[in-house]
């Protein structure tokens, strides 16, 4: 099974680094905005953006939360395992607020399908908006696509774009893993 | 986080201390659902539950009812006493009728013991077990577990005194098996005619003075007197009982450290316990009850993954 370098530390760094400038442009203050990450792994991303939008371009307070889309998928019994559920933890009112959500990867686009539903258990936000940080493309079973992306790739469908972290994974990388 | 090592939930007996824990865990989730603003969840609705009972139930049923709508499975109601149950008709023929609707869980409370395990080898849905006889209650027994956690942080290690007609309870016996599986030290307290014979080889002690065992335990389950199952008197007058093992507030107060107050309900104020103790920071009573529906779906959740 092999894999290829998609993208490193370096080049991860500078493309979290555009889409936090993207978001700013949009969002400015972040007074009207949440940035909400879809459980598990988009949560790894949003905190990132958090960090540089905090720390770098001075943003003051930015409300973040976690969303877990379990109960809200579409394959419910269609697999061998039970679907196990994860943290929500969105301590605000979403209500006309623009709310962003933001996922590591965009595949089939299922899961962002499901996280449309949910968010909307919190309320009705004046907009939504994705924010992925790869997008794999060719791929989608849905009409979805993202606002701001990171990079785009082409990857066959028994490909797996592996997102690693430097809190979770030791390292801060991206490959793509053949089959 | 795994899934379930059982595909009915027919008693604790049966369960694992990782299934007990992977309920829990689950429940933590359908609780912060149930908090939201929409509290329904479209998981289960290609799901078909029927709610079977044989014998009253208010609670139990609300909350199953309530728990099953929440995850946006299609309920359907059946009470014996409308049925063709009262025209002659047997349990399994009752359940296949229902099931050849396309019925794919059947809840079922009943009076006699072992009625969900029978019907469980019968047909093919999943069976959950809402009470059968004095045998098992699992749902109450999880759910008084998890208010216990929620609570005290953990079951493990705590001291809990059930008190009251162990005899006759379910209730009891369910919650003897799941705080033994999670490894709490359990009493239990009551007059000697309503505490059967062999209860200490389930690995309880007995205690008869109400006021040692308070004076030990971290939480005290006051259970009902069922005098609808009561076929001989077991003490001599309901007044007498409530003296004995009534809890009041000047007990509760009178007490070396605070404990909890659970009670399972329907409560009979004055009786097991009096009103502003039932009513007091103590009692977590209204907690069970919220806990309830939590566990209900966590358990419907996880037996449904297993629907194929």
């Amino acid at each position: 099974m092999g894999q290829k370098v998609l993208l490193s530390s370096k080049e991860i760094n500078i493309i979290l680094h555009r889409l936090a400038c993207q978001l700013l442009e949009n969002h400015l203050d972040f007074a009207n905005t949440v940035l909400i990450g879809i459980q598990p792994r988009g949560t790894y991303v949003v905190e990132r953006l958090t960090r540089i939008l905090k720390e770098e371009y001075g943003v003051k307070h930015i409300d973040v939360g976690f969303l877990d889309i379990t109960f809200y998928r579409d394959d419910f019994r269609r697999g061998d395992k039970t679907l196990s559920a994860t943290e929500t933890k969105i301590d605000f009112l979403i209500e006309d607020k623009k709310v962003v959500l933001i996922d590591d990867v965009l595949y089939t686009g299922r899961s962002i399908r499901a996280a449309l539903t949910a968010i909307q258990s919190f309320g009705r936000p004046a907009e939504i908006e994705l924010l992925t940080l790869i997008d794999r493309r060719f791929s989608r079973h849905l009409p979805i696509q993202p606002n701001y992306r990171g990079r785009q790739v082409d990857a066959i469908n028994g490909e797996k774009v592996k997102v690693m972290w430097k809190e979770n994974d030791g390292k801060d990388a991206i490959y793509l893993v053949g089959r | 986080m795994g899934e379930l090592g059982v595909k009915h939930l027919l008693g604790i007996k049966y369960l694992k201390e990782s299934d007990v824990q992977l309920i829990f865990e689950t429940a933590d989730h359908f609780k912060e659902v149930i908090n939201r603003s929409i509290k329904k969840v479209p998981s289960l609705r290609d799901i078909t539950i029927a709610n079977i009972f044989f014998e009253n139930s208010t609670r139990t049923k609300l909350s199953f009812e309530l728990a099953e709508k929440r995850l946006s499975a299609d309920v359907i109601n059946f009470s014996a006493g409308q049925s063709s149950v009262r025209k002659g008709e047997t349990l399994i023929d009752t359940v296949n009728n229902i099931l050849s609707m396309k019925v794919d869980m059947v809840v079922m409370r009943h009076p006699n013991p072992g009625a969900g395990i029978f019907l469980s080898k019968h047909v093919s849905a999943s069976i959950i077990n809402a009470g059968d006889g004095a045998h098992e209650h699992p749902t109450q027994a999880l759910l008084d577990s998890y208010s216990i956690r929620e609570k005290l942080g953990d079951v493990a290690g705590k001291n809990v005194v059930i008190v009251g007609d162990i005899l006759h309870s379910r209730v009891a016996l369910s919650n003897i098996f799941a705080l033994k599986l999670q490894g709490a030290n359990v009493k239990v307290c009551g007059p000697r005619t309503l505490l059967p014979k062999y209860v200490e080889s389930l690995g309880v002690e007995i205690e008869t003075n109400l006021r040692k065992a308070l004076n030990w335990c971290d939480v005290a389950n006051m259970l009902r007197i069922q005098n609808e199952r009561f076929d001989i008197g077991y003490f001599p007058t309901t007044r007498e009982y409530t003296q004995q093992y009534g809890v009041n507030k000047k007990l509760l107060d009178s007490l070396d450290k605070e404990i909890v107050i659970m009670h399972p309900g329907p409560i009979n104020r004055g009786v097991e316990v009096t009103s502003d103790v039932a009513d007091s920071k103590q009692s977590i009573i209204l907690n069970q009850v919220e806990n309830g529906v939590a566990i209900r779906m966590a358990v419907i959740y996880l037996l449904a993954s297993k629907i194929k």
